[in-house]
């Protein structure tokens, strides 16, 4: 079973992203996935976290990750040092940062987010996770945001997702 | 068709297909976004209903009841304080044997406030004379939306459903789910006709008093229309296999249980993962295994009998305490062993309370403890010698 855990604020979509790659791992037959946010009251701005739990069979455990593959952090200022202790032993950290953070991969996914003149990086991060990942293939993630993101904002968001994706494949 | 949805998403396109009439609410978390949904559909056509936002939820059970003594299917939803709030309605209701499906999304009870999940509101209202099942997932969801109609209303039921859905866990956890076709669900689901209406042409009383000399046998008629549910949750259960292909196991799902010494007891969706556990335990030699109650009313004495007799010991995992003596589900396990005549040892453990997680490891200790043996009532995560005695 592959575990990501994203750590964002409320409003930047953190459960959007863990949201779109299970019902994009789920697209192809035999797969498996539970996204779930960190239960509780909705606060713009407060810390959340979100959950997804992939495999080729159906997931009985709902609790909440305790050791993920991978951590996806949305805002930097979200990042701690004792993170790495919810992460699997060849796991990585992901951080939308414009600096460098000591055992994690960092990216500027806001500049990527604002070429597309998209207010949140949950998309950019989700194709970077995609890109280095390769837990599901880029089509797949187009399909799910064309299933379950509103019309309006689909384009920005796939060509947000697609450029993260060649940024970490070239 | 398959879609990525939580489970009250999953119970919203169950309730549309099953084409309530009139859908009364007033939303509460976790139950929200099933209300929504329904809101929506009603809204942008793709369900016919009557939808009507009440005040409170006492309102919302009453004005269900009205709907179906005028002969309307009705469907209302509510969690925790709000199911409170209704329950002297839940008593018209199964008196008046209005055969209304409620969704209910599991929920702690105040005080402490607690939005999270546990099972204390609605294991609180095991007398009300309602049909109680649980759900595991999002798929079983959806079709316990579909099937609950054709089991309430059956002629010989005419009682009001419960359908059960853990807070959180699964009212607002995505997972896959196959949506039936709309002409599949007609098919298996024909609209509600019944003689227990108001009707102008055929006059008559209903909702009545009944004195001394009558009530107590309309309370054994009570008591035999949720008795006799147990023979239609197994028909339903067949024609929905025949049309849908997903064939569920009646009141209780028995895992591994064939040659299991030690059996975990429990209901609703923690049960995947003492499944899990007990894939585990079995690698390393111990004979491990899992009942899921599907159903506490009509609550299934002969098939926990059955399942139970040869066990060692079994342990009930439950997210209620009845203050004072202990989780109620272990009290209706232990009186189906004793009518029975059977004599296994059972132990008590209380977790989940106020959305607490139930780990792996809990799990994993609960197997142990009873191999061990250990206080008849347990609290996971709390030690002491004296605890829960």
């Amino acid at each position: 079973m592959k575990e990501i855990i994203w750590l964002g604020r409320g409003g930047q979509g953190a459960f959007t992203a863990a949201k779109l790659l299970g019902a994009a791992y789920t697209l192809d037959n035999e797969k498996y996935a539970l996204a779930f946010p960190s239960f509780g009251p909705e606060r713009r701005g407060a810390p959340v976290k979100a959950f997804t739990k992939l495999n080729s069979k159906p997931v009985a455990d709902r609790s909440q990750t305790e050791k993920a593959d991978y951590i996806v952090i949305l805002d930097d200022t979200l990042y701690t040092e004792d993170i790495k202790n919810f992460l699997k032993d060849n796991g990585k950290i992901l951080v939308n940062s414009k600096s460098e953070i000591e055992n994690t991969k960092t990216f500027d996914a806001e500049k990527i987010a604002s070429e597309f003149r998209l207010p949140t990086v949950n998309t950019v991060m989700f194709g970077l996770l995609v890109g280095i990942s390769e837990i599901i293939s880029p089509e797949n993630a187009v399909r799910a945001v064309k299933e379950y993101m509103p019309q309006k904002i689909q384009e920005r968001n796939i060509n947000a997702f697609l450029k993260a994706v060649e940024e970490v494949t070239e | 068709m398959k879609k990525f949805l939580s489970g009250n998403e999953a119970f919203a396109e169950g309730i549309r297909l099953a084409r309530p009439q009139v859908i009364s609410a007033y939303p509460i978390t976790p139950q929200t976004i099933v209300v929504e949904r329904l809101s929506e559909m009603v809204e942008d056509g793709s369900l016919s209903a009557e939808y009507i936002h009440v005040e409170s939820e006492h309102s919302a059970l009453s004005c269900a009841i009205g709907a179906s003594a005028a002969g309307a299917r009705a469907f209302t939803a509510t969690s925790s304080q709000g199911l409170l709030y209704m329950a002297e309605c839940l008593y018209y209701a199964s008196g008046g044997r209005f055969p209304i499906v409620m969704m209910n999304a599991d929920r702690s009870t105040a005080l402490p406030w607690n939005i999270y999940g546990d099972q204390r509101d609605s294991l609180s209202q095991l007398d009300s004379g309602w049909i109680q099942a649980y759900a595991e997932n999002a798929q079983e969801a959806l079709d316990l939306a579909l099937m609950s109609y054709k089991i309430a209303e059956n002629k010989k039921v005419s009682t009001p459903f419960m359908a059960n859905l853990d807070g959180f866990v699964l009212t607002h956890t995505y997972e896959t789910v196959d949506i039936p076709e709309r002409e599949q669900a007609d098919k298996f689901l024909p609209p509600y006709e019944t003689d227990n209406r108001f009707d102008f042409d055929n006059p008559k009383n209903m909702a009545f008093s009944a004195g001394p000399d009558t009530n107590y046998i309309f309370k054994y008629k009570e008591h035999e229309g949720i008795l006799s549910a147990r023979e239609v949750i197994k028909q339903t259960e067949n024609e929905f296999a025949e049309i849908f292909g997903r064939r569920y196991t009646g009141l209780i799902e028995n895992y591994l249980t064939d040659d299991a010494e030690y059996i975990i007891v429990t209901l609703g969706s923690i049960a995947g993962l003492c499944r899990e556990t007990a894939d585990k335990l079995r690698k390393n030699g111990i004979k491990a295994g899992v009942v899921r109650l599907r159903y506490i009313r009509p609550f299934p004495n002969e098939e926990i009998s059955e399942v139970l007799k040869n066990a060692k010991a079994y342990a009930v995992l439950e997210k209620d305490i009845s203050f004072g003596n202990e989780g109620t589900v272990f009290t209706n396990v232990n009186s189906a062993l004793k009518k029975s005549g059977i004599n296994v040892r059972g132990y008590n453990f209380i977790g989940g309370l106020g959305g607490k997680n139930i780990s792996a490891s809990d799990i994993e200790k609960i197997y142990s403890d009873i191999q061990n043996g250990t206080d008849s009532v347990n609290f996971i995560g709390i030690g002491g010698e004296n605890n829960g005695k």
